[in-house]
This record gives structure tokens, C-alpha cells and sequence, in this order.
């Protein structure tokens, strides 16, 4: 069968590849790209560890095919840290002890930053809501809460 | 018909590890030509922070700050045996070998460094920041950097040590049938309040209370986050969690995420933890196994809840709207 090429910015840095037609995103980034922040949890939209952000859109990267992508701007985990220094999430995660093994993180970290974009001081409730796609098995997700609500105060602080 | 309040109590006693024939785990330390350490095991860190507490279990024991140490894990081909990381072993077990590994490299350490002071080695100690001193005359000293230059280029000598941690096997009495199938308890105690509606079954954890006695927290927030994550956990399995919900019958087990029911980031009851340290007296530096122990109060103390507003017993997991209603309609029969 013939490869499709498909050419998007990740995290910045133009991509391009020739991938089989059906291939999803989350495997395209993975396997072809090399970016394994985004994980595969479920590979069927149920448990979020696959979440990037197309185009400032949360999305889930195993139900999206990579053929759709062509000239999107794409956003992982993985491209978070600028010049060796952590995002605020990423630095209020490691704070708040808010992983264990790791495997959502990535997941969390994407659905909290699109939080944080569109609502800059979220209430608890407004962070539970974003994270409600996410699964977790090991932190029993209060750390994760408490993680989000102090990247929001720290992004205040800054700002102010 | 009516939403009522429940409250109910629970106190476990845990062991540590297992003893089906044995219970060992070993490990071995070696320094680098520039002074830092290499553990070596086939534990596996499940995200728990094993390695993080290997790593602070030899640099203590060895006397150097804990960034000096490097932690290989879980390569059952190279690797030094162990049982594994289950039964809440990990800590007690693979820790107890890394300090009796970490022990022997000190030793050989410490008689370099005397060799290069020309001093004893028992009149050496280290300051915990890479440096050997003479007792009582810290001017006279050597860096741990310089010790294992001065062992692999010069001396000839391995800064090395193994490490074997065994619980051997108990045997029944024969006349009693007495044996000692576990080792190093930790405890627990959970009060959990519920509200459960006698109309839907449905349960609302409100609070959950839990104290911990884990012998002694090497890490504090890391053995807070395990007893976190622990406390959700025990909640889960008394309420949601199940692959056959009735068992042994397969039906309508849970086939995904979608079916598999667990709390969520919306479903948490209020949680608090505290921590008891009593240090055990057969763990490294007095810990013991908190990891199954954390996720096992909760259940009863549901149970118990359960019982306490509505009047009845479930004496099967998990504590499912469905099984309520059969007992309260059960209940009513009588």
C-alpha cells in the first residue's frame, strides 16, 4: 500500500514522514518520530495517557489518525522544558510529588496545561473537570489536583 | 426512604514479605574509578521510589551523600537473585542486602583510604560529604574520589561488597504446628464515614482517616504518596473494583476502562494520613513494608460503615449498590 507523507510542527520543529493510511498519531510520534511522552494506555480514547495538543485543542493522539494532521502545530510533554528549565506543571508535578510511576503524567500534564490556558486561576472543581479523562492508578489523584492548582498559583505570581 | 450516615472502624497487622520456602534478596555494591557507588539488583522500582531508597539506604550506609550513588535495577539476566517486588519486600528485603553489601565496600574503602594516611582503618570515619578524616584529627584526610583513584590505579583492591538478605524457611511444629509464616508487621487503622442511600444503594465516602505504623519513613513524602495513593486504592477495591462481578460467573466483568469502574478525580472522599514510626528491629534503619498494608483498612472500615447506616453486612467485594439492595430487601424479609 502507498505511503501517505504528512508534514506538522512538533513542539516547534517541522516534521515530516511517510506513514501507512490508519496509522494514529499517538503511533506515528512514538514509533516513526521517536516523541514517547504521549503513552498508550488504552489504545481506544478511555484512559488519556495518549493526550497531546493539536492546534490548542486537547486531543487524544490514539483516535486521531496522523493523516489529519498535515499543517497542524503539535504539543507534547516532551516539548515543555525551554532551555533545560521544567514548565511550571512539570516543576508543580515534581513538587507535589505527583507521580508515581509516570505512566498518566504526560497525559495529566497536557489536559492541566490546556486548562491553565483558557482558565488561568481554575477552581478544585474546574480542575477535577479537566482531569476527569485521565486515569490514575497510583497517586489516588490529589496530588495531581494539588499539582495543578500550585502551577496556577505560580503562573499568577509571575505575572503579577 | 432516606440518605443515611455511617461510620465505621478498621485496625490490619501486615507482614512484610513472604516465606514460601524462603525469602532472599541480594545485591551487590561496587565503586567507580572516581568514588561513586553502583547498586546492583533485580528488584524492580514499580514508581514506588525504590531506587531512590536503595540509593539513600548505601549512601548512608557507606557514609556519602546519597547523589554519589547509582541504582541498577531489574535485569534478571545480570543481575544479583532476588524474589522480587511484591508483598511489600522491597524496601525490607533488597534494603537490608544493600546495607550489608554497602558495609563490605566501606570496609574496603576504609582500609585504602588508611593505606594512604598510613593510619588504622578503625581510626577513620567519613563526614557524609565524599571525605574520610581521622577521628579526632579532621585535618588528616582523603577524599572518596581520591580512595578509589588510589584503589583501582594504585592498590590494586575492588571497593566492592555482596549483600545477601534471607528469611529462611518456617516448618510447622510437629507437635504444635506452630510456625512463623511472616516477619516485621506494620500496622494500619482506618475511620471511614459514608452516606448511603437506602433507596439506590449507592455509597458516598465522606472521610477517610487513616494512621499508618510503617517502622521508620526513609522517605517522608515518598511513603506520604504511597499511603495516598494507597488510601484511594482501598476505597476502590470496597466499592468499584472487580473483573467479575459475579464471580465465579464471568458476566459482565468489566472488558476496559469504560467498564472497569474506579474512582475518579471527582469521586475522592476527604483523606487524611498519618504517619507512626516505630522502628522495627530487623529493617534497614527500622522501615518496614507499608506498600500492600496502605490499601487494606480502607475495606473494612467501609464495610463497617455500611453497616452502621443502613443495618446490614457485605460480606463480599466490591460493596455494589446491587448487593445492598439484595440485603436490604433481605433484611426487610426478615
Amino acid at each position: 500500500m502507498a505511503k501517505i507523507p504528512v508534514q506538522f510542527t512538533l513542539n516547534g520543529s517541522e516534521k515530516a514522514e511517510f506513514i501507512d493510511s490508519g496509522t494514529t498519531l499517538l503511533n506515528a510520534l512514538r514509533d516513526k518520530i521517536g516523541d514517547t511522552s504521549p503513552k498508550g494506555g488504552c489504545h481506544q480514547g478511555t484512559c488519556g495517557a495518549c493526550s497531546v495538543i493539536i492546534d490548542g485543542e486537547l486531543r487524544l493522539s490514539c483516535l486521531t489518525l496522523a493523516e489529519t494532521c498535515n499543517g497542524a502545530a503539535i504539543t507534547t510533554t516532551s516539548g515543555l522544558a525551554e532551555g533545560g528549565v521544567l514548565h511550571p506543571l512539570q516543576r508543580a508535578f515534581l513538587d507535589t510529588f505527583a507521580t508515581q510511576c509516570g505512566f498518566c503524567t504526560p497525559g495529566m500534564i497536557m489536559a492541566a496545561k490546556v486548562l491553565l490556558e483558557h482558565t488561568p486561576n481554575p477552581s478544585r472543581d474546574e480542575v477535577v473537570e479537566a482531569l476527569s479523562g485521565n486515569i490514575c492508578r497510583c497517586t489516588g489523584y490529589e496530588p495531581i489536583i494539588q499539582a495543578v492548582l500550585a502551577a496556577a498559583r505560580a503562573n499568577s505570581q509571575n505575572a503579577a | 426512604m432516606a440518605i443515611r450516615r455511617g461510620r465505621g472502624v478498621a485496625a490490619i497487622n501486615y507482614p512484610t514479605g513472604m516465606n514460601l520456602g524462603g525469602d532472599p534478596t541480594q545485591a551487590l555494591v561496587h565503586s567507580t574509578p572516581t568514588g561513586n557507588f553502583m547498586v546492583t539488583l533485580s528488584s524492580v522500582d514499580l514508581g514506588q521510589g525504590m531506587k531512590q531508597i536503595m540509593a539513600q539506604i548505601c549512601a548512608e550506609t557507606i557514609g556519602v551523600p546519597t547523589d554519589r550513588v547509582v541504582v541498577d535495577t531489574a535485569d534478571t539476566d545480570t543481575g544479583p537473585h532476588c524474589m522480587g517486588t511484591f508483598a511489600s519486600r522491597g524496601t525490607h528485603r533488597a534494603g537490608n542486602a544493600v546495607i550489608q553489601a554497602a558495609r563490605e565496600a566501606r570496609q574496603v574503602m576504609l582500609e585504602v583510604a588508611a593505606e594512604e594516611l598510613e593510619v588504622n582503618a578503625s581510626d577513620l570515619e567519613t563526614d557524609g560529604q565524599g571525605n574520610i578524616l581521622v577521628k579526632g584529627a579532621p585535618q588528616k584526610s582523603i577524599s572518596i574520589f581520591d580512595v578509589a583513584l588510589s584503589a583501582h590505579f594504585k592498590r590494586g583492591r575492588s571497593i566492592s561488597g555482596r549483600g545477601m538478605f534471607l528469611i529462611p524457611r518456617s516448618y510447622p511444629d510437629k507437635e504444635t504446628g506452630a510456625m512463623k509464616p511472616s516477619t516485621c508487621y506494620a500496622h494500619a487503622c482506618t475511620v471511614a464515614e459514608v452516606e448511603v442511600d437506602d433507596e439506590t444503594g449507592e455509597v458516598t465516602v465522606l472521610t477517610v482517616k487513616n494512621v499508618f505504623e510503617i517502622g521508620r519513613a526513609l522517605n517522608p513524602k515518598m511513603v506520604e504518596q504511597q499511603l495516598v495513593g494507597g488510601s484511594w486504592m482501598g476505597i476502590s477495591h470496597a466499592l468499584y473494583e472487580t473483573t467479575e462481578p459475579y464471580y465465579p460467573n464471568r458476566d459482565h466483568g468489566g472488558t476496559d476502562f469504560n467498564q472497569y469502574l474506579m474512582p475518579g478525580p471527582g469521586d475522592l472522599a476527604q483523606t487524611e494520613i498519618i504517619v507512626l514510626e516505630r522502628p522495627s528491629a530487623d529493617g534497614p534503619y527500622g522501615a518496614k513494608g507499608p506498600g500492600e498494608m496502605c490499601a487494606n483498612p480502607q475495606i473494612p472500615a467501609v464495610a463497617n460503615a455500611v453497616f452502621d447506616a443502613v443495618g446490614v453486612r457485605i460480606d463480599t467485594l466490591p460493596i455494589t449498590p446491587e448487593r445492598i439492595l439484595r440485603a436490604l430487601k433481605a433484611q426487610a424479609a426478615n
